[in-house]
Formats: structure tokens, C-alpha cells, sequence
């Protein structure tokens, strides 16, 4: 739990016990998001012994409760884009500690750390990619990764998948998970709040479909900048999406909050996000949407008005 | 770690204490708020009320007056004087409502030709239940993406504090500067220091860590221009404090006023687009 209080200020704030889907245990890392090995394992939320292999198979959601178990970066790739066609870019953007930040630790001995405990270079990874044979440009992140905080290298790649999609005329589709901005960067991740949603504003004009999905936990600078603006906006079931995190509310008002509040249900509800969509059918809802809003097949053709995703 | 070892580590050219008592001043109930600017600044204003949704929210102020010459557009972070006044205010923390009235005097700034005063004075965006069920998150977004769009001319000056998202919601434009012993940071010192640390007592390493001065900015070229304060802070001296930021005000409308209408927005976003450091792999 110490480890968990360092990261990004979601968790010390945000991470509250209200329940399920409140982010994933962060003693794992993204290596070791494992449901527990054996054939039965026992769901977060609702206690109840189910089948791993039905809870695999539906991509790590709960038979009996819809609970959304955490998944990885690499887990969500593999269920977004078409397989084998994800290719990543811009991979060799890595942090410079800008700050020479340091407080109880060094900044680059936590991302060091995170590094080795994720196996990836920073909490995003952007690349090209199909989505039901629609030529895409995905950007997932990963909450594992200093609570999925955004800094200079989140904002950088963020920038250049949106500059790519620009380039290819693609769509872009950001699938978010974040405690917010990464203080160890002051000024600078700040700054990529700016930065972001100006990249994606220039698909507005190109008339390019920018799509956001919402996985738990989505907070702070990364839900008050590109996140929220996406033409569609996505949430997972459940997933719990705002500004302050409960934590940091509950202090400021110091009263209780009420069940279900900044939850994907609440959002849906006061008209901020489009859908909820549980994780088996996300691949293929963003397909349809794709469609709707004029993206090409990889064949070069239209799919508008068509039967199928 | 002892603050001994942290100004070792962090490069800097004042000491801890110095960049503390910079937030104090920045946050003093006595500093000068916008109001005080806009009557010594500005001359006609006229206020403009609500965003045509939910409410009008009194910790934004925005309106039309004239500046040297010609009419602006004004929106501005409002802490309020008396105390009843700041409680009234929120102490400058907006609601989604407050940046919507903003985003909607700015759009009208634009329709009509004015340029655009933008006062940043706010310990940040309002944490609270009925902010987060209007859509915080998505006005702050909001504004920020539209101040690229909005094609007049755009100062902003960070008057005392620059509190996060809730700053740069009115905090995007083709020049920044900022007062003295104003702050800017993407997180307070305290909850940074309780984060990070776990210790808020740790509330002024943690102010000099995260950069937040207008010194450090500058060097960092987040800020173009450090405008400077009268000796013991903003409050000492009022009319010369609000000379001299008409006078850097004049200043920067004059230097955007020589780059060509149709690059504003492209230099805009290039400006902003510099404001990241990384490295690459070889």
C-alpha cells in the first residue's frame, strides 16, 4: 500500500473503498495482473467462485456480476486491435526528469521501478493498428504505470498518435486509465493538458472520427483535457471517471458521497459520456461507430449505412 | 530526505524559504485581486453575467471594457475582498459554470474583434459534488481546446495563484506573463507534499521541487515575461502595480499585434506545442 501513495495523486486521494473497479490492486504490476492461477477464481466484487476460463473468455469480466476485472495494457490491445496489426510508435519517447524531481525517492528511481515492474517504458503506448479491418491509430494506457499519470512522454505520444492520425487520415481512439498529471514533471505535465487537447482539436477540423474510452480509474488532468473530448465518449461498466478524486471531495465538503457518484453510470446519467459499454462488446461497438462516421475499411471502402461493424 | 539534501539535488537559485514566501505573498487575503486590476487597468468595464445554462457563477468575472484605446474582453479569476465577499466568491474555485461564462464572453470577444485580458488568480477548480455533476472535467477540457480556436489576440497574466487545471482553463494564449510572487503549479505544495512525501510539513521543499515561481517558468519558458512587483509584494503598492502591468499588457498586445491574423492560432499552438521535455532512445 505504501507503493500505491507515490504515484500519481489518484491513489492517495481517489482509491477510496467504496467498492469494486476502484482501480486495480496496485501491489500487482502489469506483468503480474494475473488472475489467480487454478480453474475457480473468486470475483472482487460480487465473492461469488466462478469458472476462470468463462471469465477469460468474456475478457476478464465476471460471469455472474459483469464486474470488470483490471486488465493490461497488452491484454486491452489484444482485444481492441485486429491480431497482429497492432505497430507501435514513438516508443523511443522517454521521460528526462525536466525537474531533477525528487522527494522521498528520486523520480527516475520510481520510473525505473515502474518500469521494471510493467515492462513498459511510460504509462501509454500509441501505434497503428486495425479495429474491425478499420486502419486506426490506438493509444492505450496503463494505470499500473505511476497510477497512469500524465507527463511529458504521456502528452508527447499522445500528441504524435494524433499527429498520425492526421497524417493517414485515420481515427484515433485514446483508451484512458489515469490518476491525473504527473507532479514529479510541475509545470510540464500541467502543460500537456494544453498540448493534448489542442492535437486532438486539429482532428476536429480534419474531420477525422476521435474516439475516448473510459476505464476505471480516469481522473484529473487527463479526464479535464483530451479525455472528455472525444466525439464519442466511452465508459467501461462501473469505472469510476471525474475531476477530484472522492477522497479530495470528502475532505473539501466533509460529508459522505453518495453511492455510485463518479461512477461511468453517474456520468452517463448528467449527460458526459455517450455509452457504457461492457468490455466484450467494445471492440465492436468502436467498429460500428467508426463506420457511422465515415472511416474506411482497409480495403478503401466505405463501411456508412453498412449491415455489419 | 532532509531539505538539506533536496536543494542539492534540486537545482535552484533561491532558497526553499524564499520560494515559500512567494506562495504566501501570492496567496495573502491582502493581495490585489483582478477586480483591483480591472478598475486601475481598464476604464468602462461592464460586466457580463451567467453562461446560459445553469448559473452565474461569481468566482469568474468577465465582461467588456476598454484598454488603452480599444475594448477587450476580460475574464478573470475573482477571490473576492471582505470576507463574506471571498466565501460568496468560493475563494476563486469555479464551478463548471464559471469557465462555461468565460469560454461564452471570449466566443463574443471573438465574433466582435476584441482582444482578450485574461487574470489568473485561483487556487483551482472547485472539488466538490455539484461541480463534478456539471461536468468539471468537461468544461475545463472545453475551454482549454477552445482558447487554441478563438482567433483574437490573447494575454494571459497570472496575478497571484495559478491553480492547475483550473488555471490553464482560462490560462491558454499567445503570451503569458506573470506577476513577481505569483505561483504556478500543476498541484499544490501541500498536496504534493502529502502525497509525495507523506508528510505536509514538507509543503515548502515541495513548493521549490515542483518549480512554481515565475523565475523558475521563465527559465523554463512557460512564462514570457516576469512583471515586477513593487519591494515586499503586489500589495505595497497598488497603482504601481496595476502601471505596471498596463504596461506589460501594452506591450504584449503590441507584439502580437505584428504577427499576421492568419498565424496567430498556428504560432498559438506552436507556443504551447514547446512546452514538453523528453528524451529519445537512440
Amino acid at each position: 500500500m505504501k507503493e500505491k501513495k507515490r504515484t500519481g495523486w489518484l491513489e492517495k486521494n481517489g482509491n477510496d473503498d467504496r467498492g469494486p473497479g476502484t482501480g486495480s490492486d496496485p501491489g500487482e504490476g502489469e506483468k503480474k495482473i494475473r488472475i489467480p492461477e487454478g480453474l475457480w477464481i473468486k470475483c472482487n466484487h460480487c465473492r461469488q467462485i466462478v469458472y476462470r476460463k468463462e471469465v477469460d473468455r468474456s475478457g476478464k469480466v465476471c460471469p455472474k456480476c459483469n464486474y470488470h476485472f483490471p486488465i493490461t495494457l497488452d491484454e486491452r490491445l489484444e482485444q481492441l486491435a485486429d491480431p497482429g496489426t497492432f505497430e507501435e510508435f514513438a516508443a523511443e519517447v522517454v521521460s528526462s526528469d525536466p525537474l531533477h524531481f525528487s522527494d522521498s525517492q528520486r523520480y527516475v528511481d520510481r520510473l525505473r521501478s515502474a518500469q521494471k515492474k510493467t515492462g513498459l517504458d511510460d504509462a501509454i503506448r500509441v501505434g497503428e493498428c486495425s479495429i474491425m479491418s478499420i486502419p486506426s491509430v490506438l493509444g492505450v494506457f496503463s494505470f499500473h504505470f505511476m497510477g497512469g499519470s500524465m507527463g511529458s512522454v504521456v502528452g508527447e505520444k499522445v500528441v504524435r498518435a494524433a499527429d498520425k492520425a492526421l497524417e493517414k487520415r485515420r481515427p484515433l481512439i485514446l483508451v484512458t486509465a489515469s490518476g491525473g498529471a504527473r507532479m514529479q514533471e510541475g509545470i510540464f505535465s500541467l502543460m500537456q493538458m494544453a498540448r493534448t487537447s489542442a492535437a486532438v482539436g486539429s482532428l476536429k477540423k480534419a474531420g477525422l472520427p476521435y474516439l475516448t474510452v473510459l476505464t476505471d480509474p480516469t481522473f484529473g488532468g487527463v479526464t479535464a483535457s483530451f479525455a472528455m473530448l472525444g466525439d464519442v465518449i466511452i465508459a467501461e461498466p462501473r469505472a469510476l471517471i471525474g475531476f477530484a478524486g472522492p477522497r479530495v471531495i470528502e475532505q473539501t465538503i466533509r460529508q459522505q458521497l453518495p453511492e455510485g457518484f463518479q461512477r461511468a453510470e453517474f456520468l452517463l446519467e448528467h449527460g458526459f459520456v455517450d455509452m457504457i459499454v461492457a468490455r466484450k462488446h467494445l471492440k465492436e461497438t468502436l467498429g460500428q461507430l467508426l463506420c457511422h462516421l465515415g472511416a474506411r475499411r482497409n480495403s478503401g471502402t466505405l463501411c456508412q449505412g453498412s449491415q455489419t461493424g | 530526505m532532509t531539505r538539506k539534501e533536496a536543494l542539492v539535488v534540486v537545482e535552484r537559485d533561491e532558497p526553499v524559504s524564499a520560494t515559500w514566501n512567494r506562495v504566501l505573498l501570492a496567496r495573502a487575503n491582502d493581495r490585489p485581486t483582478a477586480w483591483d486590476y480591472v478598475q486601475r487597468v481598464c476604464t468602462n468595464f461592464i460586466e457580463l453575467h451567467g453562461d446560459r445554462s445553469f448559473r452565474d457563477d461569481p468566482s469568474i468575472l468577465a465582461g467588456l471594457a476598454s484598454f488603452e484605446g480599444r475594448s477587450v474582453a476580460i475574464v478573470a479569476h475573482f477571490k473576492g475582498k471582505s470576507f463574506k465577499d471571498r466565501v460568496q466568491r468560493n475563494f476563486g474555485m469555479a464551478h463548471p459554470e464559471g469557465y462555461r461564462k468565460a469560454l461564452r464572453v471570449m466566443r463574443l470577444a471573438e465574433r466582435f474583434g476584441l482582444p482578450i485580458i485574461s487574470l489568473i488568480d485561483t487556487p483551482g477548480a472547485y472539488p466538490g459534488i455539484e461541480a463534478e455533476e456539471r461536468g468539471q472535467v468537461e468544461a475545463i477540457a472545453r475551454n482549454i481546446q477552445e482558447m487554441f480556436e478563438i482567433a483574437v489576440p490573447i494575454v494571459v497574466t497570472i496575478i497571484g495563484e495559478g491553480g492547475s487545471g483550473g488555471a490553464l482553463a482560462l490560462g491558454v494564449g499567445d503570451k503569458v506573463l506573470m506577476m513577481e510572487n505569483s505561483i504556478y503549479s500543476v498541484i499544490s505544495p501541500e498536496a504534493c507534499a502529502a502525497i509525495l512525501w507523506n508528510d505536509p510539513a514538507m509543503s515548502a521543499d515541495a513548493a521549490a521541487s515542483l518549480h512554481l515561481t515565475a523565475q523558475h517558468l521563465r527559465t523554463l519558458a512557460i512564462v514570457d515575461e516576469i512583471i515586477p512587483e513593487p519591494e515586499g509584494g503586489a500589495q505595497k503598492d497598488l497603482s504601481k502595480m496595476s502601471q505596471a502591468l498596463k504596461a506589460s499588457l501594452l506591450k504584449a498586445f503590441e507584439e502580437i499585434d505584428a504577427i499576421p491574423r492568419e498565424e496567430l492560432l498556428a504560432r498559438r499552438y506552436a507556443k504551447f506545442h514547446e512546452m514538453v521535455r523528453f528524451r529519445l532512445l537512440s
